[in-house]
């Protein structure tokens, strides 16, 4: 590891020897307005907004437009399908997170195997359901996942399992949706992890095995803790991302059955968009940030009181 | 967005970078991009070796995972040439029973497919092009270039990454349809030009340009621009590389922004064609596998092409960042 | 400095590119008037086949048609209102024209129609008026929509039934005999629970509205509806109809020619696909029937759609005149053979075609017994949580009451803001 104070000297080298580069402004300048622009000041906006009860009369006459404070926020909490939406995505996220990452693991695990052999082709054919726009390959898993004709129900009548109505029955919907998404995007933190395990020296796995160590106390005690830290980063970012479940309930499911797949962001679509309740699908919006940030700092805090280095 | 989206917008959340940028990234300039494959001595040894059982296992379990990896896409691309009907049947076909092109004809013929697309093309390639001049110079700027606030903004933008796209989707409608680039290309694009985790991305590849070789520029009394020009882009071009493919699948992707921007059906783009589609012809499986193959296959032929950047740019990002 | 330029000459050439990009997507056509066209489902499909003849007799105009799904109309058509990107003329489904008026978005027609051919007397009365808002017109109506009975009668008489049942009772003891007589997996009915139409015709039958106050509170508590619900859910309750939404039948036309029910509340689309899809062995086996009410036959959804002009269209001229060549009688009925969409012009009926109609005749019959959903701006949302509730229910989760009742507090949430407008004096 490199420590920080060389670097600190060539900063400081070039900063006395050409002085603060005033063209700068000029490099960053078009990014960070439309950063401004398109980013920041809508998201103020919809702070604003959602202390107001703009809908579709005020959409129309803006004198209908009523500033109601925190209103939309309580009524949002009384809501059943707030929280149903809550606890859909919830069950989302502590279900679908630990398979991704298991899944996501263990691939990376098999890939960087000294056993494996045409790695680069067994790397892509992993990787390439991420690669592929959700909208198609949810129409694919739609007709997968039929109950009568349905690839799916086929595979599991070969075993003697019954069908199961994946996407009609409120039992199995979110769990059909769940396999989805980690089949879907667990090729995205095998890269990733692959990366992690490929920088681990293998000179710590061969003290280790000369001390004797067995296949799993190697993995316990070497590749655990040197992953640790990429580890913790991707269960971060995969639960922040996997918090803002839209695409596959809005295309295989429509929130159904029985808004068994409705989640935050689905639920805000609807408010928002499908029926033009603005400042309800803001507040919802935020509380939706809030709850992201609050869950990420949390595992940070977690994570790091766990010794985990970052 | 979905979960499983690879980042396209200001606040997408990367794959490696997060609020605490590690002190070894900053003045690392001798880490190389690609982590050496340690292992691959050890591999080549095992190959004149006998198969144990255990290497059956891992490779078998490779080989199944391939398979539930591809098995959907396989299938999309057999029913695409299948009969229309002919894959409502019991047990489910896994092979057409006589290919033939007519989905394809149907969807080029009768539901336009073909101006859909060249939209989704045209979109892609002008955001990714856009965005690319706007996120280098960006990046570069916040590795190489002093100025007042540069760390404090870096850091106030990395904290930005952690708000939802969503959040800003209805505010931003309203103010494009002020600027009246709602149902045009330029809502589309527009948003996309910049993206906070695009200079991220550019930023930590630039920390290791040497600084000598800039002051030396600087000496001999080059400008700031002449030296991006001339030495800077050349230096990050495989970084240009990966983001242009993180880019370019990022907005061919895109799905709910384009959804709600654009009205008008012949600006559609691929897969809110299909979504809508899909909504209207449920019962015709074939024809949706069909334009299902259509939206998939540009994607994964550039990134087949293309594989070596956008890993590269992913294992880098989650190593460095 | 050549690097440099032409570093910049790039950058200049691609944003020039982008925002010809940007600005390119309209038209400019100098002396031909495009009007868009926005049309729904099947009628958008087929609505295509009419234009040339309309571009022929109607020179300097042009017709670009775009079709959407039904089940993202409503939200398209609102988003491009909040987008400024409206049609020039669209199909409305006539449960949402008071939204829209409530908008502002509609121009009102009066004197367009005052002028023209078109003649209101001419058109069933219950469905002029779903188009008239506060003394205004606003829409011309293009088809009619009813919902009715689409039953298989070699099942009914397989199962000992020889007639169509005329009433509620009759209908009870039709479903249970059919039901009695299935194999396993048929059933005797099916109610899709993606739909709420045949649950709103039911509702209709009753003598109680669905709404009090002048709409601005629920009224799913009332006897009425309760009623309606109960019949609605017993279906469920006793088996007679599967708990499954539309798309997971694989394909309701294929699954109602194998007798997998024997009962479909539908509308007159379905003539035309029903005559389509069915092997021709199949189509004597089916017929329509008017829907039975509680004590005899029984009302139904004046449902359809209508032809409106957006207030923000640049081509209001050229956008009527599509709307008073599509309303003539001749045209509904070359309309109608695409569709099997019925005409709402009752000159449109003596045809001799459409007399001969076997399967129209129901709903000839039908349509002199329709009745109105509430004229609210939200009803579209009133409507789709009675389609949740109701999903509920049948499902087993919630009972009749509790079912109501919360109906009922969604109603009146939803409410809130019109009761606000009209206590503050705004227009109805």
């Amino acid at each position: 590891m490199t420590s920080a104070a060389p670097a600190g000297l060539r900063v400081r080298h070039v900063r006395a020897l050409a002085g603060r580069h005033h063209v700068a402004w000029w490099f960053v300048g078009p990014a960070l307005l439309v950063i401004a622009v398109f980013f920041v000041l809508p998201v103020v906006a919809a702070l604003a907004m959602s202390l107001t009860d703009f809908d579709i009369y005020a959409l129309a006459d803006l004198s209908n437009l009523r500033i109601v404070g925190l209103r939309n926020y309580v009524e949002l909490l009384q809501r059943p399908l707030f929280w149903k939406a809550l606890g859909n995505t919830l069950y989302f996220v502590g279900a679908g997170v630990p398979l991704s990452l298991g899944a996501s693991l263990g691939a990376a695990l098999l890939l960087n195997s000294r056993l494996a052999r045409f790695q680069p082709f067994f790397r892509t054919a992993l990787f390439a359901p991420v690669v592929t726009t959700v909208v198609a390959v949810a129409v694919i898993w739609r007709y997968l996942l039929g109950t009568r004709y349905g690839v799916v129900n086929y595979a599991l009548g070969a075993i003697g399992v019954p069908a199961v109505d994946w996407l009609g029955d409120p039992r199995f919907a979110m769990p059909a949706i769940i396999l989805f998404a980690v089949w879907k995007n667990f090729g995205y933190n095998m890269i990733i992890l692959l990366a992690g395990l490929q920088n681990i020296p293998n000179e710590l796995y061969e003290a280790a095995r000369i001390d004797g160590a067995s296949a799993f106390a190697r993995f316990r005690f070497v590749t655990l803790p040197m992953l640790a830290p990429i580890l913790t980063i991707v269960a971060i970012l995969t639960v922040a991302g996997y918090f803002q479940l839209f695409a596959e309930p809005y295309v295989m499911t429509q929130g159904g059955p029985l808004q068994s797949t409705v989640s935050v962001l689905y639920f805000m679509y609807e408010e928002g968009f499908k029926w033009w309740n603005l400042g309800n699908a803001s507040a919802v919006a935020f509380l939706l940030f809030l709850l992201i940030f609050a869950v990420t700092l949390l595992q940070t805090r977690q994570l790091r009181r766990g010794g985990f280095a970052r | 967005m979905s979960a499983a989206e690879p980042p396209q917008s200001a606040n997408s959340a990367p794959s490696g970078g997060s609020e605490a940028a590690k002190p070894r990234a900053r003045g690392d300039h001798t880490s190389t991009p690609l982590p050496a494959q340690r292992g691959a001595a050890h591999r080549r040894w095992a190959w004149h070796v006998i198969p144990r059982p255990a290497a059956i296992a891992v490779n078998g379990l490779l080989g199944a995972a391939a398979a539930i990896a591809l098995f959907p896409l396989l299938w999309m691309l057999a029913v695409s040439f299948m009969s229309p009907g002919e894959a409502s049947a019991y047990p489910p076909p896994l092979v057409p029973a006589h290919p033939t092109f007519a989905n394809y004809r149907e969807l080029f013929a009768h539901a336009g497919i073909g101006r859909y697309l060249a939209n989704s093309v045209l979109l892609a390639v002008a955001a990714t092009a856009l965005s690319l001049v706007f996120n280098v110079m960006a990046g570069y700027a916040f590795a190489k270039l002093d100025f007042r606030g540069r760390e404090r903004l870096f850091k106030l933008m990395l904290g930005a990454l952690v708000i939802p796209g969503q959040v800003a989707m209805v505010p931003l409608f309203l103010l494009l349809k002020q600027l009246g680039l709602v149902n045009t290309y330029g809502g589309v694009i527009v948003p996309a030009l910049a993206s906070i985790f695009g200079i991220f991305l550019v930023r930590q590849y630039a920390l290791s340009i040497p600084d000598d070789l800039l002051e030396a520029a600087r000496i001999d009394g080059a400008s700031e621009w002449r030296i991006f020009g001339a030495i800077v882009v050349p230096l990050l071009s495989p970084i240009i590389v990966t983001l242009a493919v993180f880019t370019l699948l990022g907005t061919w992707n895109d799905f709910m922004w384009p959804l709600i921007v654009l009205s008008d059906q012949h600006l559609y783009t691929l897969p809110v064609a299909l979504a809508s589609l899909s909504r209207e012809h449920v019962q015709d499986n074939e024809l949706m596998m069909a334009g299902s193959v259509l939206t998939t296959l540009p994607v994964l032929v550039v990134f087949l092409v293309l594989q070596r950047y956008y890993i590269q740019g992913l294992m880098m990002g989650g190593v460095k960042g | 400095m050549t690097r440099i330029a032409r570093w910049y000459r790039i950058a200049v050439f691609m944003l020039a590119g982008a925002s010809l990009a940007i600005s390119g997507c309209s038209e400019h056509a100098s002396d031909v008037t495009v009007v868009r066209f926005w049309a729904m489902g099947r009628e958008g499909e087929v609505v295509t086949a009419l234009l040339p003849e309309f571009e022929r007799t109607h020179p300097g105009i042009r017709v670009a048609v775009q079709q959407l799904p039904w089940t993202a109309a409503h939200e398209k058509l609102l988003t491009s209102f909040a987008g400024d990107a409206t049609p020039d003329i669209a199909q409305l489904g006539n449960t949402w024209i008071a939204e829209f008026v409530a908008l502002g978005a509609l121009q009102p027609l009066d004197a367009s129609i005052g002028a023209s051919s078109v003649d209101p007397h001419d058109f069933f009365a219950g469905i002029w008026d779903t188009n008239v808002v506060a003394t205004h017109t606003y829409g011309v109506p293009w088809y009619v929509d009813t919902r009715l009975l689409f039953y298989r009668r070699d099942v009914l008489e397989a199962a000992g039934i020889g007639s169509v049942p005329g009433s509620w009772s009759e209908w009870t003891r039709t479903l249970a005999a059919v039901k009695a007589h299935a194999e396993p997996g048929r059933y005797a009915i099916l109610l899709p629970m993606n739909e709420v139409e045949p649950l709103l015709a039911l509702a209709l039958q009753q003598h109680d509205p669905l709404l009090r106050d002048g709409g601005r509170y629920g009224n799913f508590e009332s006897a009425g509806f309760r009623r309606a619900l109960d019949f609605y859910v017993d279906m469920f309750r006793r088996g007679y109809a599967p708990p499954v939404t539309a798309a997971q039948l694989s394909n309701v036309w294929n699954e109602f020619g194998r007798g997998t029910f024997a009962f479909y509340i539908s509308g007159p689309w379905n003539i035309g696909e029903f005559e389509r899809r069915l092997p021709p062995a199949a189509q004597s086996a089916w017929a329509t029937a008017p829907l039975p009410g509680p004590d005899g036959p029984g009302a139904s959804i004046a449902g359809g759609s209508s032809l409106v002009v957006f207030r923000a269209s640049k081509a209001k001229d050229a956008a009527w005149q599509l709307v008073e060549y599509l309303a003539r009688p001749d045209v509904e009925l070359r309309f109608r053979e695409l569709t099997g969409d019925l005409p709402p012009r009752r000159s449109a009926w003596s045809d001799p075609g459409l007399a001969a109609d076997v399967h129209a005749r129901a709903f000839r019959d039908q349509l002199e017994r329709v009745k109105p959903a509430p004229k609210v701006p939200e009803w579209e949302r009133i409507a789709d949580e009675m389609r949740l509730v109701a999903e509920r229910a049948a499902r087993g989760e919630w009972t009749v009451d509790e079912a109501v009742r919360e109906l009922d507090a969604r109603a009146d949430r939803i409410l809130e803001k019109r009761r606000w407008l009209l206590a503050r004096g705004a227009r109805d």
